[in-house]
């Protein structure tokens, strides 16, 4: 695959959530961490949406915010175009920080209640020197139109816009600085659902006309499935599969994700036989050893309780499960390199 | 036809503000029968969770109900004194919030929290309530109930602590439960749990649910009716597979088409231009006619009243007015 645009290698991110030092020494506690994300890698291709799902605590957002530089992985590599990220080097991410920008979930919080429209959007054309003198208000309101607005809108204040106007406010800041690539966490999610149909129309068009790549990160597996080309499911911050997202639900490879799919209320009124989902996600600071969905899982194997699953090739992407090793039904199956 | 549990009929709420007075609730009515369980959706601020509250008595102020009655198996309980509503609230009408969190008390534990509910409401001793609660959170699936009973809120997790809350509302085995957004706050997996066990047990003991969400999918796998709400009137109100499958009021018709599913193949998804008006600037007429694509000059003028469509179902839309019908062969 040449057209690989961000590669993400063997990432690791964990917080010390240790009580203070004085507390550790009188109650005789080590330190704690949280592995917020263990050893996840992917690719992303140039135009493709990747989706990565999960539910809370599944290490979602900490991986888009390492991917977008807001925070250091504790290992691992994260290349863009090739060129690796290096969090020491403030002019090196400078030069690369242009060309990926991030739309978040709130667009309450997202946006500055002081600043006029105009100048949020305009802030990225400044900061990375594009654009000068009248030609950044010329740009400001062509953005505004892109995304459905009025070139007007850029005098008003954020609060005299609702909800789903915030967000196309958001992702005209994220085009001003003619980014390559958008890292979008839960962009829908505070929306009401006719408004998140009008945003997700939106981003599909942009993508189209300017040739965005995607990382789409979201809870709502039928938001995903609308949305993306490939899928990455995380569970307690380890991805448990990729696939092809058609056949992601077509032919799920990891009992966690059978799980999830089982779980999505279904709108066809089908009457489908559902398997009941059992149990909640653990505390990450205590992980289950071996294959963190072992407690949950229907299937579950002794080694599934000893071993951490190494993902293997499937027919439509990767997965990690002991199953996949052991079926024998399935072809032989090579280790992911 | 059996009178029904809960008879709402013609409900105004209204909040006087300093620019006048805002109607928040524009005559909704709408009934719950016996043991049914009753969807009510809608984006937010078009006065889903305001129902819920007028029917229970817990309008926040200024808020008030300025019209309309709503009846409770043949009793009239939107004017009853504070005192006699106290004694319904809970009795007779259980509630289940949003978040489990702030509708438990962090200081109590969740044994002083049942017991003092069950015996609010029944004349039972110490004892014999103790019993039944741990009865009740067995009965919702908090594993190891005899010994988790005796632990604080912040011990159980977001859906064992909502598992909880439906046991409290439960409690006093009420004949109406009122769920506003139950699993709004939780993931999908445990969502699906919830759901089922409110299902399950509401069924099992006969009471009708008003289950107040903005999620389709959730009414679609739980109601047997559901009601859409729009800037504070019913567009639509029916059974779930018809609204579902054929919605006839063009609201209900766009947003169905709005919400992703994990079947369909287009490309794109139906999106209804525009958002819901603000209260201090409902349109005149058809509330949803500045953003109808069906829209015809009497909607911009008359109001269209609830009207009653083949199948148990109602729409207020002029398209679907009996006369025009008539007139167009």
């Amino acid at each position: 695959m040449a057209d690989v645009l961000l590669s993400v290698k063997g990432l690791t991110r964990r917080f010390d959530v240790s009580k203070p030092w004085l507390n550790r020494v009188i109650e005789r506690e080590d330190r704690q961490f949280l592995t917020a994300n263990d050893d996840v890698s992917f690719e992303i291709r140039k135009g493709e949406t990747f989706a990565l799902v999960g539910e809370s605590g599944s290490g979602k957002s900490t991986i888009a915010k390492m991917i977008v530089g807001l925070l250091e992985p504790s290992a691992g590599e994260i290349r863009f175009d090739g060129q690796a990220m290096d969090f020491n080097s403030g002019a090196a991410m400078r030069k690369l920080r242009r060309r990926f920008q991030m739309i978040f979930q709130d667009p309450f919080a997202s946006l500055n209640p002081r600043w006029r429209v105009g100048d949020i959007i305009a802030e990225p054309i400044h900061t990375f020197g594009l654009l000068t003198g009248a030609a950044v208000r010329q740009e400001v309101g062509r953005l505004l139109e892109v995304v459905g607005l009025s070139a007007a809108d850029a005098a008003k204040f954020p609060h005299e816009f609702s909800g789903g106007q915030r967000q196309r406010i958001a992702i005209a800041r994220a085009l001003s600085s003619r980014p390559e690539f958008i890292v979008c966490d839960e962009p829908t999610s505070a929306l009401d659902v006719s408004v998140q149909a009008q945003i997700l129309n939106l981003m599909r068009d942009l993508q189209d006309e300017f040739g965005l790549t995607y990382l789409l990160i979201s809870h709502d597996l039928s938001v995903v499935r609308h949305m993306s080309n490939r899928i990455g499911v995380l569970y307690l911050g380890r991805l448990v599969e990729i696939a092809d997202a058609k056949q992601l639900f077509v032919e799920p490879q990891h009992p966690y994700t059978r799980m999830l799919l089982d779980a999505v209320p279904d709108l066809a009124l089908s009457g489908r036989r559902r398997t009941p989902v059992t149990g909640e996600i653990p505390n990450p600071i205590n992980p289950p050893p071996g294959c963190a969905f072992h407690p949950r899982c229907p299937h579950v194997m002794d080694i599934c309780r000893q071993v951490v699953p190494a993902p293997m090739t499937t027919t439509s992407g990767q997965a990690a499960c002991h199953l996949l090793t052991q079926d024998d039904r399935m072809q032989a199956r090579e280790p992911v390199a | 036809m059996p009178e029904p549990l809960l008879s709402v009929r013609d409900l105004v709420v209204e909040f006087p503000t300093r620019r006048g007075v805002l109607r928040a609730l524009d005559k909704v009515s709408f009934d719950i029968a016996e043991g049914e369980v009753l969807g009510m959706v809608g984006e937010s601020g078009a006065g889903k969770s305001l129902t819920g509250a007028a029917i229970i008595g817990l309008l926040e102020p200024p808020g008030r109900i300025a019209g309309g009655e709503i009846w409770l198996r043949g009793e009239r309980i939107d004017n009853l004194a504070r005192e006699k509503m106290r004694r319904i609230r809970g009795r007779r009408i259980g509630m289940v919030f949003q978040d489990p969190l702030t509708s438990l008390n962090p200081l109590y534990t969740v044994a002083e929290q049942l017991t003092e509910t069950i015996r609010t409401h029944i004349d039972v001793s110490e004892k014999e309530a103790r019993k039944r609660a741990i009865a009740l959170l067995d009965r919702v699936g908090i594993p190891a109930a005899s010994r988790r009973i005796d632990d604080y809120p912040h011990h159980f997790s977001g859906g064992m602590r909502q598992r909880v809350v439906i046991a409290l509302a439960l409690a006093a085995e009420p004949e109406l439960v009122i769920a506003d957004e139950p699993t709004t706050a939780l993931d999908v997996s445990v969502q699906a749990q919830i759901i089922d066990v409110l299902k399950e047990i509401c069924a099992e003991r006969g009471a009708s649910v008003m289950l107040i969400t903005h999620d389709m999918g959730v009414i679609a796998e739980t109601a047997d009716r559901v009601a859409v709400l729009y800037a504070g009137r019913l567009a639509e109100i029916g059974p779930v597979r018809d609204v579902i499958q054929a919605a006839e009021h063009p609201y209900t018709v766009g947003l169905m088409g709005s919400i992703p599913t994990l079947t369909q193949t287009a490309d794109r998804l139906t999106q209804i231009p525009g958002a819901m008006p603000r209260l201090n600037a409902i349109p005149t007429g058809c509330a949803f006619n500045p953003r109808c694509t069906r829209v015809m000059d009497r909607c911009r003028i008359d109001r269209p009243e609830l009207a009653a469509r083949p199948g148990g179902r109602q729409v207020s839309c002029w398209l679907y007015d009996t006369a025009m019908e008539a007139a167009d062969g």
